[in-house]
């Protein structure tokens, strides 16, 4: 932004630049422009603002009615993401009382104390995020790998039937994943898949492989076949010429394709509710089962997404240069 | 450096025929230009010999060595692409460096070469920039340095100008070719371009329709084209050909009244070829028609091209047949204008029109 307003009319233009990019009447449609951007970003983000927020209320503002923008942060939407909570017995308050005053209690169960509980135990929160990251991590791995290695030989080798094959590994998406959870849950049952870490990786690896085959195909088909042809004749095998030339050169594709594949397994809810129970079960559905005990713990929920959001963002934020940056200057003039 | 050897060497690509099978011996050392048209079958031919594309049949020997059947990576051979192919993500050093790290060669020894080769074609200020920053010309003498850093029994050079200005072309046709004289490599040359051909070919092998039309050094295929299509394609413009029937030691060309008299020592030749009589092809380069107000061949100016040291006339000897002669500047020719002129006897070429194949007079003795 900065720079754009230093060219244009009484500016000296030190680059190649169209007219019509720096006419007046450019950077005044430029202005509008980046102000509608700006007010659809601002849009886009208010839910992840109110999520932000709503992690760090108490109780009684979550519910407040007009929402309050401004107020007191707890970390009460933490602890009870984390623990296991009871009620403590009108008999037992002066016992807990003095321990506070000793300055034995930690902060979570001083937190916990303010709303009238005692902690017993950590919750499976954790335990689920790791199955999240467990399972998203392997099956996104794996279908990027695969993936990368079928998009090559469908990119460059002679198959038969490739289209016809193309099509077919297409069409895996082409129902509702709802309408196969039910018959994936009885074949889950019968070769004890269910509610197993293989049975999730296999299946989100089959799901995105179709995106990834397709995607990374494209991405193939743009790196002209004389690179590889180049590295042959000058004494390298197939595969190396695969691994030194076609690789680095894909990296853009393999990237993006990465943060699709695993964004597809982080957010995947149907199947992990149907499929999994408790040693497999992943984030999604077990954030929303939150809902249930004993009223809505709307700042445990938006603790708990919070948490959820940061290896995507994290994984997301590593790859952006890849994912910005497009297509390579290749020395191939086309 | 090696001698590469084809025999029988056939492409199909399913009911397509893109080489007819072929022989063709490469010497040790020598410079040999694949030329003809797009789609003869020239770049097929030059893939084989790489190992890039599969032989249907036949067999490809590297210095008695039979290389049919070998990875392209075994077969010492370095490859020069039409678009460079350069590795964009790698600095220029790396570039020519890779393949003598396929070798295995130790740092000092590829830090060695690599100095050599780019001393030798003077790019040593690009080492450290990225393909895609340089211009077409460096990008091809990196290609070249890459090809030539291994040291190969053989270089394949697959169009590598075609991307090139035109200028700067023939100063990089130049290069190529003093570095071939410095290398003395044997080194098979893609073109399409017959003016590329004729300047840097030892020999040269004319291809057409898949199947090779004429195998011969610069001026054998100028001066002595085996068939219709090397003479209409080699030169530009090519060789005319006019029609004509031969009897008795004269053809009388089609049309207007225009009666050749065929040199003595050809006449025994075309007798021999056209069972007495026949019609015939007098084929001639533009060069070898003299004007002459006596000329025995008559023809009306159909436009000029002033080329700079000459005057190209088109002529019309018939309704529909024209040829081009070239002409000093100083006559002044106008459109319209009728023009004689004879045919320099020793320049004059004989072709049968049923087979297209040249007359020659070796085979008449």
């Amino acid at each position: 932004m900065a720079t754009f307003y230093e060219t244009g009319p009484g500016y000296p233009v030190t680059e190649s630049i169209r007219v019509d990019r720096v006419s007046p009447t450019a950077r005044r449609i430029h202005a509008v422009r980046a102000f509608v951007v700006l007010v659809f970003a601002i849009i886009t983000l208010i839910p992840v603002f109110v999520m932000g927020i709503t992690a760090f209320k108490s109780r009684a503002d979550v519910v407040s009615v007009p929402p309050k923008i401004i107020f007191k942060p707890t970390l009460e939407g933490f602890v009870f993401l984390f623990t296991e909570r009871a009620v403590v017995s009108k008999v037992r308050l002066p016992e807990f009382q003095k321990k506070a005053e000793a300055g034995e209690l930690s902060l979570f169960e001083r937190i916990a104390l303010n709303t009238g509980q005692e902690i017993t135990g950590p919750s499976d929160y954790v335990d689920r995020l790791k199955n999240s990251l467990i399972i998203a991590g392997i099956s996104t791995i794996l279908s990027v790998g695969l993936g990368l290695f079928a998009a090559y030989a469908f990119s460059r080798f002679p198959i038969g039937g490739k289209d016809d094959l193309l099509f077919f590994i297409l069409s895996t998406r082409m129902l509702p994943p709802v309408v196969v959870t039910i018959p994936l849950f009885l074949m889950y049952r019968q070769l004890g898949l269910h509610d197993s870490h293989l049975g999730m990786i296999l299946l989100y690896t089959v799901f995105n492989l179709s995106l990834s085959v397709w995607l990374l195909k494209g991405f193939i088909d743009e790196i002209p076949i004389e690179y590889e042809e180049a590295a042959l004749v000058d004494g390298y095998t197939r595969f190396q010429a695969f691994y030194k030339i076609v690789l680095p050169q894909a990296v853009t594709g393999i990237a993006a394709t990465t943060v699709f594949c695993l964004i597809f397994a982080w957010n995947e809810y149907a199947f992990a509710l149907m499929l999994t129970s408790d040693d497999a079960r992943t984030a999604p559905p077990s954030i929303a089962t939150m809902l249930g005990r004993g009223g809505i713990e709307w700042s445990a929920i938006a603790a708990g997404s919070l948490g959820f959001l940061i290896p995507v963002v994290i994984v997301t934020f590593a790859l952006r240069n890849y994912l910005l940056r497009g297509v390579t200057f290749g020395a191939i003039r086309r | 450096m090696a001698t590469i050897e084809l025999q029988k060497v056939e492409k199909r690509f399913g009911d397509f025929q893109a080489v007819k099978p072929m022989d063709l011996t490469i010497h040790d050392g020598e410079f040999v230009v694949l030329l003809g048209p797009s789609g003869c079958g020239k770049t097929t031919t030059l893939r084989m010999i790489s190992g890039l594309e599969a032989v249907t049949s036949g067999t490809i020997l590297l210095d008695g060595r039979n290389v049919t059947w070998l990875h392209p990576s075994e077969r010492d051979i370095a490859f020069v692409f039409q678009l460079y192919a350069l590795y964009p993500h790698i600095s220029v050093r790396d570039n020519i460096a890779f393949p003598l790290r396929a070798q295995g060669e130790s740092k000092e020894t590829i830090e060695k070469r690599v100095k050599e080769v780019v001393d030798l074609l003077q790019i040593g200020h690009l080492l450290d920039a990225r393909p895609g920053k340089l211009s077409g010309g460096d990008q091809q003498r990196v290609a070249l340095a890459r090809a030539l850093v291994r040291r190969p029994a053989a270089f394949l050079m697959d169009e590598p100008l075609g991307a090139l200005d035109a200028d700067f072309r023939e100063s990089m046709r130049a290069e190529i070719k003093q570095l071939h004289i410095d290398q003395h490599a044997t080194t098979v040359y893609v073109t399409h371009d017959q003016v590329e051909a004729m300047a840097m070919g030892d020999r040269i092998v004319v291809m057409s329709d898949a199947e090779i039309q004429q195998i011969g050094t610069p001026s054998e295929v100028y001066y002595k084209p085996a068939n219709v299509f090397v003479a209409r394609f080699i030169g530009s413009p090519g060789m005319n050909l006019a029609r004509g029937h031969y009897s008795e030691g004269r053809v009388r060309l089609k049309g207007q009244n225009n009666v050749y008299a065929v040199p003595d020592d050809w006449q025994q030749a075309l007798g021999k070829a056209l069972g007495g009589s026949g019609d015939v092809l007098v084929g001639f380069r533009p060069e070898a028609a003299r004007i002459s107000a006596d000329g025995p061949i008559a023809g009306e100016v159909y436009a000029t091209e002033l080329q700079g040291a000459y005057v190209m006339l088109y002529i019309n000897i018939n309704e529909d047949e024209i040829i081009h002669i070239r002409a000093e500047r100083i006559h002044q020719h106008q459109i319209g204008d009728t023009v004689r002129f004879d045919i320099d006897p020793r320049m004059v070429r004989f072709f049968d029109p049923a087979s297209e194949r040249a007359i020659t007079r070796e085979a008449a003795q």
